[in-house]
């Protein structure tokens, strides 16, 4: 749908611990549930003021459930908001200091010299 | 009317609080180095003996929004609460709480509508580590209040470098035709070459040691007309995809004005960034 809906499942899911861990145990039932509940919800808004709009493509639907942040970093994530989240998700499983900002560089080696993903909303 | 007692741009390291407890024992080789930059950093805001504080920073899409999103925006609450969940995830940041003044705060505001900047402002707000990051570093004892800016230079559609400038200008006009008494220090807090969340991230330097030696001599003589000339919102994207924070310094750059050559200038070569610290004393001010 648009670079927005990505960028708030990231913001809206890094902002509370129990989501992360629910995303990083199971991305599909979090994301399905995300679509439901919180995707709609304009944020500082009651939930009667729900957006009627607001979804996932299903290309953005299926980086989220992979956790798959190549593919969230060349759809225009913001990339601050990726790197945040995935460092929650996935950082204790390195051994070394900064191994898995590392090897989250390393994964976007192919980027090197062009030009970035638009990421403007 | 207030005193400017000092302006002071820096880069804002969320690691170094951690870095600074760790026993000396279990510190990387750079921390002993940094910490004694830092603690002499320190010491050129305590020189100018502050009465308050008007930080300068950038939320982090912490409270900020893209629902609705500032591009520049005045604290104006008599409390804040700092430091959020994934901060303190990421960074071991503690939870702070900062007191505000806001007499000055109602005064930049009613200046800026006046002067041309049309200023958002929050009765409700929690800082980030870009504001607080200064305050371990160069206030640890956090006893002076606070009156917190933030500016957008993270999601994009961003104001243009020289608006970045302007408003550092305004401010110091605004501060400086505040009626009070107060000795108040204006530090800001942004970045040299930086990548976030993507292929040049986390690597032994800064991504560009170039544009950081560049950089650096432009904000040590607060070189306006040349940085100006030298970015634009396209260029700073190529450094690194969040050297965007270059536009802090520019701020402060503005405040300090055409070519007056800091008082204190460092600088230390980390992991992932460069750090930069400078301080400038205005000259009719006494120590």
């Amino acid at each position: 749908m648009s670079k927005y809906v990505l960028n708030k499942f990231l913001y809206t899911v890094d902002r509370d611990p129990a989501l992360v861990e629910r995303y990083r145990e199971d991305p599909v039932e979090l994301v399905d549930w995300w679509r439901q509940s919180l995707a709609p919800q304009i944020l500082n808004c009651h939930e009667i003021e729900a957006s009627t709009w607001i979804d996932l493509t299903s290309q953005e639907y299926h980086a989220l459930v992979h956790h798959d942040y190549r593919a969230l970093f060349a759809l225009g994530a913001h990339p601050f908001l990726t790197l945040t989240l995935f460092i929650a998700l996935f950082e204790r499983d390195y051994d070394e200091p900064l191994g898995f900002q590392l090897a989250y560089a390393a994964g976007l080696e192919e980027w090197k010299g062009l030009p970035y993903p638009d990421i403007s909303t | 009317m207030a005193t400017i007692a000092a302006i002071i741009a820096s880069t804002h390291h969320p690691f170094y609080f951690r870095t600074s407890q760790l026993p000396p024992d279990e510190q990387p080789p750079f921390a002993p180095e940094w910490i004694r930059k830092v603690e002499q950093f320190r010491e050129t805001l305590t020189v100018a003996r502050p009465d308050l504080l008007v930080l300068v920073g950038s939320d982090h899409f912490h409270q900020l929004w893209l629902d609705n999103m500032p591009q520049f925006l005045v604290g104006n609450a008599p409390v804040y609460d700092a430091n959020w969940y994934n901060e303190e995830r990421e960074f071991a940041l503690p939870k702070m709480k900062m007191v505000g003044n806001t007499d000055l705060s109602r005064h930049l505001l009613r200046s800026g509508l006046d002067d041309g900047f049309d200023l958002a402002f929050s009765n409700e707000l929690r800082l980030d580590h870009s504001v607080t990051c200064p305050i371990i570093t160069l206030r640890p004892q956090n006893d002076l209040p606070v009156v917190p800016i933030y500016t957008n230079i993270f999601a994009p559609p961003l104001p243009q470098p020289s608006r970045f400038v302007a408003l550092g200008a305004a401010l110091r006009r605004w501060v400086e035709s505040w009626e009070s008494d107060l000795r108040v220090a204006i530090i800001g807090t942004g970045h040299l070459s930086l990548e976030l969340g993507g292929p040049l991230q986390f690597g032994p330097h800064g991504p560009s040691p170039e544009f950081d030696a560049q950089a650096v001599d432009w904000i040590a003589n607060s070189k306006i007309s040349e940085a100006l000339q030298g970015v634009s919102l396209e260029s700073l994207a190529l450094p690194g995809n969040a050297t965007h924070g270059f536009m802090d310094f520019l701020l402060m750059m503005g405040a300090v004005g055409e070519s007056v050559r800091a008082d204190y200038v460092d600088t230390y070569d980390l992991f992932h960034t460069m750090e930069a610290y400078f301080t400038w004393y205005p000259k009719e001010v006494p120590l």
